[in-house]
């Protein structure tokens, strides 16, 4: 702590340095809290303490390669982050993955944005004093990632979509678990907003707290659900389907409060309309299809056909060694992470590894908004709008 | 420039065109995605334009991005991508920049949220943004050498 003249050189205001170790800044934030007494006059933030240099790396290696370096940004949501990522590798290819496969991402992905709004659910309620709501989300989420690691051998840094489709057939019975969840977790998020959404203490520390306007939000580029809880109803899986989201029936969540407990009815809301979701798509992943798409020298070829095909041993062989060159161009493609609009702009110049390789983190664009939200309120405030932005520091700093 | 009929029926363009024809250098169409390239001294005016028009309302930036084309001149390309929230539409502005004097003019007082992704740009490509307020480095170490999303930087980092 250091105190600092004011311009007027009369009153004395404080900078509070909060971070980057602390509880409740999700990872290594550190926010230069200007004081005056315990009302908050500016908020600096500083970031780059997990920068690692996803971009330049991706840069380094080949189209398939750098799928499992996405993972590692958001790894909250490494499903979203593989979407987006081979999405815009097949939108520069030009090549459609099939229905199945399109369902099935569907449905994972849903489950990771369950899981997601599960862990902020836990961390923000703990940073605001309730213990016990932390623990019971953290059981449900290890059931989540049961499935995954069921599906695709990894519990969190998982890279199970592929370009072209996904990376294996997930196992015989597989529907069973996640059939099972969709059948317990109404009831436990019925839990939680037992414990929370009319607990005298939770209202009072977010209701009306870090307010964000919508016009505020829009201009600072804010996004989903931190973005909803304003009042705008911008959800990329309506605005821009992609992967059959259009063949879904869902609803998005909007509330106009802008305060922490709006957002908190939100991401709450939408865990209920992802579970939604995956009951449907369980209704449409037909039991038996192709996984992949009919690309040869992108997709890897099967087995089988590599022991009795000289052309698909030569394309494995191909695939493995040089990997695959899209055409040159550039695009840009947004899905809707757990997060926000999560962006993947890939550019090409003909060669087998990207040219450039630029993610569009929600955390790093929604955390611009903090200022807007903490100013002129209390330190206690800051860490409730810290905690309900969602930030995973690791796909702020790449 | 590219004739391409179903770019000429875009309402993006032509309300562009209308507005002022030397806004547009070139028009790419990939993918579907429609870019816009624009010359640089052209950019804030049309941002403006695009933000405030009634029937255009691009008032979401989605992203900025830098891109080195190294070593072809003019090397550096910047990519903004708006979005309308009321029309659901999207379009992709180009601004390229020579090495020798990367600056261009900040976008901030249109879009705020552009604040942080010219930090970025500056700080890992070098890229210089007039009028921007705080033109700090902002994922490296303040003493950092170097831009390193530059073709001419090493991935192992500098030897």
């Amino acid at each position: 702590m250091t105190t600092v003249q004011t311009a007027t050189g009369l009153e004395q205001t404080m900078v509070l340095n909060m971070g980057p170790q602390h509880p409740s800044t999700h990872g290594v934030l550190r926010v230069l809290l200007e004081l005056d007494g315990e009302n908050i006059i500016k908020a600096d933030v500083d970031i780059g303490y997990l920068h690692t240099g996803v971009e330049k790396t991706a840069e380094a290696l080949t189209y398939s390669q750098a799928i499992t370096i996405t993972d590692r940004m958001d790894y909250l949501a490494p499903l979203s982050n593989n979407l987006a990522y081979c999405l815009a590798v097949e939108k520069l290819l030009g090549i459609e993955v099939p229905k199945r496969a399109q369902y099935i991402r569907v449905l994972l992905t849903e489950l990771t944005r369950i899981g997601s709004h599960l862990v902020w659910l836990g961390t923000h309620a703990i940073d605001l004093g309730a213990m016990s709501v932390f623990l019971y989300c953290f059981r449900e989420r290890e059931e989540l990632l049961k499935i995954f690691e069921l599906v695709s051998g990894q519990r969190m840094m998982t890279s199970y979509f592929r370009i072209g489709g996904l990376a294996l057939e997930p196992p015989a019975g597989w529907t069973d678990h996640v059939e099972n969840i969709v059948r317990t977790f109404p009831a436990r998020f019925d839990e939680y907003e037992e414990l929370l959404t009319k607990n005298r203490i939770w209202i009072a520390r977010t209701q009306g707290v870090g307010v964000l306007s919508a016009e505020d939000a829009i201009a600072m580029g804010v996004s989903g659900p931190s973005l909803r809880g304003s009042g705008v109803d911008y959800d990329v899986r309506k605005y821009f389907p992609y992967s059959s989201y259009d063949e879904f029936d869902f609803q998005v969540q909007v509330r106009s409060e802008g305060d922490c407990y709006a957002r908190y009815l939100c991401r709450v809301g939408e865990m209920r309309e992802s579970l939604k979701i995956v009951r449907q798509a369980l209704e449409k992943i037909p039991p038996e299809g192709p996984i992949k798409a009919d690309a040869p020298g992108i997709v890897p070829p099967q087995r089988e056909k590599m022991k009795t095909e000289m052309e698909a041993l030569i394309y494995h062989f191909k695939i493995f060694t040089e990997g695959f060159a899209p055409p040159p161009g550039e695009v840009y493609q947004r899905v809707e992470s757990p997060r926000g609009e999560l962006g993947c702009f890939l550019a090409s110049d003909g060669s087998p590894k990207p040219y450039r390789m630029r993610m569009r983190t929600p955390s790093f664009v929604n955390l611009q908004a903090l200022q807007k939200m903490v100013v002129g309120h209390l330190v206690a405030d800051a860490i409730a709008s810290i905690g309900t932005l969602d930030i995973v520091l690791g796909e702020i700093d790449r | 420039m590219t004739e391409n009929p179903d770019l000429e029926k875009n309402l993006n363009i032509t309300k562009i065109r209308a507005w002022r024809p030397a806004a547009i250098a070139d028009l790419i169409l990939f993918r579907g995605e429609v870019t816009v390239v624009v010359p640089r001294e052209h950019l804030r005016p049309l941002a403006e334009f695009l933000f405030s028009d009634p029937e255009l309302k691009f008032t979401y930036l989605s992203d900025v991005t830098g891109m080195d084309r190294f070593p072809i001149e003019p090397r550096f390309e910047l990519n903004y991508h708006l979005l309308s929230l009321s029309r659901r539409d999207i379009l992709r502005l180009r601004v390229r920049l020579p090495g020798q004097d990367p600056v261009i003019e900040t976008v901030i007082p249109v879009w705020p949220t552009a604040n942080w992704h010219e930090r970025e740009i500056f700080d890992l490509f070098g890229i210089h943004f007039d009028g921007h307020p705080n033109l700090r480095r902002m994922l490296l170490p303040e003493d950092w050498e170097g831009y390193p999303l530059r073709k001419d930087y090493p991935v192992e980092g500098p030897r």
